[in-house]
């Protein structure tokens, strides 16, 4: 029997755990009705009531008030509705047409920016330093009367930095300017207290915590102005239209409750082994990131003199999944703008390679990985031109 | 053309046959650089009576296409006279491998430049073929089709990258349109340099940063 893949792209998405599957089981074949209101028949009631359940464990794990999470298609909708939805209701209530986000956003905030600029919106990329943080002097010094919102993530996809969300937070409250952040990759792993930090709205993503795809949510903070993007029915108080995915949601709520502190210690400790072990054991290596402001789940790690698909590739044949920044590996052909943004060169980013750990990962994996890519490095290196002397 | 690599592709990619370096090479290319992602370089050993290539060794930094077609293509030529070899083309290498992906075009085409271009230094060096041709605009136009602009990884010219270039009198000229202090200025002007300065009649050779 083939051996099992040791599987470390669990920030593109991760494997759904059996007891969320078996949470969500019974609302496709007993209680498959829609959520209808409370006079009507009991199976649409019972439906109701189970959306609306998971919605508290969700709005619960952010402090929160379950009256204030939109369900979404998933996170990508979330940012899209996040930044049009407010741009576009600013822009007709009160004239404004400024939005301020990092360079190193992920590409739901990226290019739904880019699109909002395209339609006359002015948007201001803010620079990142080499470890991936936010200049805050820089978005102190963007922010301005026409400003209608900052979208910086908590922590970034590629290179797991996490921001300091409440200093972010908090000058964007004393500006008066809306502020929204992508949590996909910390949500549930990284605590965040919406009755602490003054965050308006939050981009949630199910898929990434072992949590079905097709589901995330939007928090969205009381009273901030949002413009409905999916129009339809009223469903998810008047600002997302359609049928409800229930047994989504439900399976969203079962994965947020079966993630606790311990998981997430664990995977810090994995994450820790898999960068010093990595780093001692093979030479020429860059660590791409802050090496302990970062997720608990992501190390991401450049091997000079050679490429990044090339690595991956050889790991695959080894049953390793990673992901990589190279050109090559991607569908666009172009090079991380992550690794770019935070000044990194094109060669830095041709020979990045990420590792995220997810519940299913073990010490012994972990072990096996630094083993099998000292190997396919030293293999590369062999065939390089790079690196031996003569460059 | 499919989307993945065939079967052939991987086994190349696994076992890339004629990697290494030559001792005093009679022929050396470099082509691409590792801010595109992918760089080849190539040696040969030609025998001078017969031209016929005895040795050929390349080294990679790339994708698995570009090994893969590294590694294809000196075997293709090994034994071949230089006339020969010349003549490989990208799409027979291709057809040697059973197919590569249409996206991978690029870091392929690169291993059959890279043979080209070391059969085209032999020739400079012996100082045979179409190489005693002068050194004209058009040649030189022609040779930083070589140098690749690592933000668009394509070639300079294609890119536009170029403002504009003067020959006189074995004194070369290339214009650049970026500002010198661009993260890639040095390194294109390197290769620029690297493309030209072999050339019999060049005496020296300019790059200047004219700004974008």
């Amino acid at each position: 029997m083939k051996e099992e893949t040791i599987y470390l792209d669990n920030a593109a998405s991760t494997k759904v755990d059996e007891r969320v599957m078996e949470a969500m089981e019974p609302y496709m074949l007993e209680t498959y009705a829609v959520a209808t209101s409370d006079f009507a028949y009991s199976m649409g009631i019972e439906a109701k009531e189970a959306l609306n359940s998971a919605r508290e464990k969700i709005a619960d794990r952010l402090k929160g008030d379950s009256g204030e999470m939109i369900f979404t298609s998933g996170g990508t909708e979330s940012s899209n509705l996040a930044l049009k939805g407010a741009a576009e209701k600013l822009l007709e209530k009160e004239g404004k047409d400024h939005i301020v986000i990092s360079k190193i956003e992920d590409f739901p905030v990226l290019n739904t920016a880019k699109v909002l600029e395209k339609k006359g919106f002015e948007v201001t990329y803010l620079d990142v330093d080499q470890e991936g943080f936010v200049d805050i002097e820089q978005l102190e010094g963007s922010l301005k009367d026409e400003t209608i919102l900052v979208s910086i993530q908590h922590a970034n996809q590629e290179i797991g930095t996490l921001q300091d969300i409440k200093k972010i937070a908090e000058i964007c409250e004393d500006h008066d300017v809306l502020y929204h952040a992508d949590a996909t990759h910390t949500f549930g792993r990284v605590p965040l207290d919406v009755s602490k930090i003054p965050v308006d709205m939050i981009t949630l993503s199910s898929h990434t915590i072992h949590g079905p795809r097709g589901i995330g949510a939007l928090y969205v903070r009381e009273g901030t102005p949002l413009k409905k993007q999916m129009d339809g029915g009223f469903q998810e108080n008047n600002l997302r239209a359609g049928v409800e995915n229930i047994p989504a949601a439900v399976g969203f709520g079962k994965a947020v409750e079966l993630i606790d502190e311990e998981e997430n210690e664990r995977l810090e400790e994995m994450r820790d082994r898999l960068i010093e072990g990595i780093s001692s054991k093979i030479p020429d290596t860059v660590l791409n990131g802050p090496r302990k402001k970062r997720t608990p789940q992501n190390a991401n790690i450049t091997f000079q003199y050679v490429e990044g698909e090339s690595i991956t590739l050889h790991l695959d044949m080894r049953g390793i999944a990673v992901s990589t920044g190279s050109a090559c590996f991607s569908k666009s052909l172009e090079a991380s703008h992550v690794i770019l943004g935070i000044g990194g060169d094109h060669e830095r980013a041709h020979g990045s390679v990420r590792f995220t750990l997810g519940r299913f990962n073990d010490e012994e994996q972990v072990k096996k990985v630094i083993e099998e890519a000292a190997e396919v490095i030293e293999r590369l290196r062999e065939i390089s031109p790079l690196g031996k002397g003569g460059e | 053309m499919g989307m993945s690599y065939n079967e052939k592709v991987i086994e190349y990619f696994k076992n890339p046959k004629n990697v290494g370096t030559l001792e005093e090479p009679d022929g050396y290319a470099k082509e691409g650089s590792p801010a595109c992602g992918d760089m080849v370089s190539l040696y040969l050993k030609v025998d001078d009576e017969t031209r016929e290539i005895t040795d050929i060794k390349f080294e990679s930094y790339g994708c698995a296409s570009n090994i893969a077609t590294g590694s294809i293509i000196t075997e293709m030529a090994k034994g071949k006279t230089i006339e020969e070899a010349k003549e490989i083309t990208w799409q027979e290498a291709a057809e040697e491998l059973g197919g590569l992906p249409d996206l991978k075009t690029h870091c392929s085409v690169l291993a059959v430049d890279a043979l080209r271009e070391a059969i085209r230094n032999y020739e400079e060096r012996q100082g045979i073929g179409e190489e005693k041709r002068e050194t004209t605009q058009e040649v030189v136009e022609e040779r930083l089709t070589h140098v690749m602009n690592p933000m668009k990884g394509r070639d300079v010219m294609k890119t536009g990258l170029i403002d504009s270039v003067e020959v006189e009198d074995g004194s070369i000229t290339v214009n650049v349109a970026l500002e010198s202090d661009h993260q890639f200025a040095s390194a294109i002007k390197e290769d620029i340099e690297e493309k030209l300065e072999p050339r019999w009649d060049v005496e020296k050779v300019v790059v200047r940063f004219v700004g974008g």
